[in-house]
């Protein structure tokens, strides 16, 4: 026979038969169950209000799901809208840029080709002689003699 | 044979009446009973309540079968045994329908004490023990703790017992041996 059979051999199930402690505990543990059925019980009942505020508690707290839900939703579209918003503005910004860089980079080479076109002309104009030079340097030996 | 029928009908009328007088009685004498042991087994009000009516619309609905082969009491604690049975089964497969449990805590459910204690030393122990009866009751099995409310708070017999459980005496007598073992570790290991 194992301690916990024994144990459970040698517990006595009578109230009578048990000693003072559990004899005060169980009657006490009576007492306190009946004492506090007799008062639930004869408590005035309010079924009706608490059908009432149950409903009205659920309908707030559906309310409450439906105005988070409606925020959340209403929130995410408003971030989505200004992040577009904001992501059109940057593309447009960008684009004017490149257009302004573009135009800067051709009035730049415009005005190299320019330059280079005027030394070059300059330089052609030192070095080869003009057309009716020699007989302009005759004319003037001519007259000097 | 006008009369006849006539004559039949208020006697099927007035068994009607006897019956439903008889019902009322019967629920006016075991309600407080019914619904103190649901109160204990649960500890929540509002759930023994409405067990409590549960209780009484089934008893309502099969009173034509209660034969009397064993008292009304034990009939109505049979129904509500099986109703709290139902009641915590359905609860475990649908626990995400309750948001919270209703059930007061050992604390709270040890402050009712009828005011018979001379000073406030011994309601303070009084208090104390039954906390430890609560804490060893919370602690027993679904059938050790209907077994021993029955037992020590509704003080039925062995033999009542094993009718409305439909268990047998040895073995409401062994629950009741483990229940009691375990209120002595509780008022042992706090002592």
């Amino acid at each position: 026979m194992t301690l916990n059979s024994k144990n459970r051999a040698e517990e006595p199930v009578d109230v009578e038969a048990l000693d003072p402690t559990m004899q005060q505990a169980l009657g006490d543990f009576k007492s306190c169950v009946r004492a506090w059925s007799d008062a639930a019980y004869n408590r005035p009942r309010a079924a009706r209000k608490a059908a009432v505020r149950k409903s009205w508690q659920l309908a707030a707290g559906w309310s409450l799901a439906a105005l988070l839900i409606a925020g959340t939703a209403s929130g995410g579209f408003y971030e989505h809208h200004q992040r577009a918003m904001a992501a059109q503005i940057a593309a447009e910004h960008a684009a004017e840029k490149q257009r302004q860089a573009a135009l800067e980079r051709a009035q730049k080479e415009a005005r190299e080709e320019e330059e280079m076109l005027a030394s070059v002309d300059t330089a052609v104009s030192r070095e080869v002689p003009a057309a009716m030079e020699p007989l302009a340097q005759l004319s003037e030996d001519a007259q000097s003699r | 044979m006008a009369a006849c029928t006539a004559l039949n009908a208020m006697t099927i009328a007035r068994a009607e009446e006897e019956t439903a007088q008889e019902f009322a009685s019967i629920v006016q004498s075991h309600r407080p009973q019914i619904f103190r042991f649901l109160l204990a087994s649960t500890r929540d009000v509002d759930l023994a309540e409405t067990l409590t009516q549960d209780c009484f619309l089934k008893a309502h609905r099969n009173w034509a079968s209660f034969r009397g082969e064993s008292s009304a009491m034990t009939w109505l604690m049979r129904i509500a045994i099986n109703l709290q049975k139902d009641h915590w089964r359905n609860r475990r497969i649908q626990f995400w329908r309750q948001t919270r449990a209703n059930a007061v805590d050992l604390d709270e459910a040890s402050d009712w004490l009828p005011s018979c204690e001379s000073s406030q030393e011994q309601r303070l122990l009084a208090r104390e023990r039954v906390e430890h009866v609560w804490r060893a009751v919370e602690g027993l099995s679904e059938r050790q703790r209907t077994v021993f409310l029955l037992r020590y708070v509704e003080e039925l017999e062995l033999a009542e017992i094993a009718k409305t459980t439909g268990l047998s005496e040895g073995t409401i007598k062994a629950h009741l041996s483990r229940a009691l073992a375990r209120v002595r570790t509780e008022l042992g290991g706090r002592r």
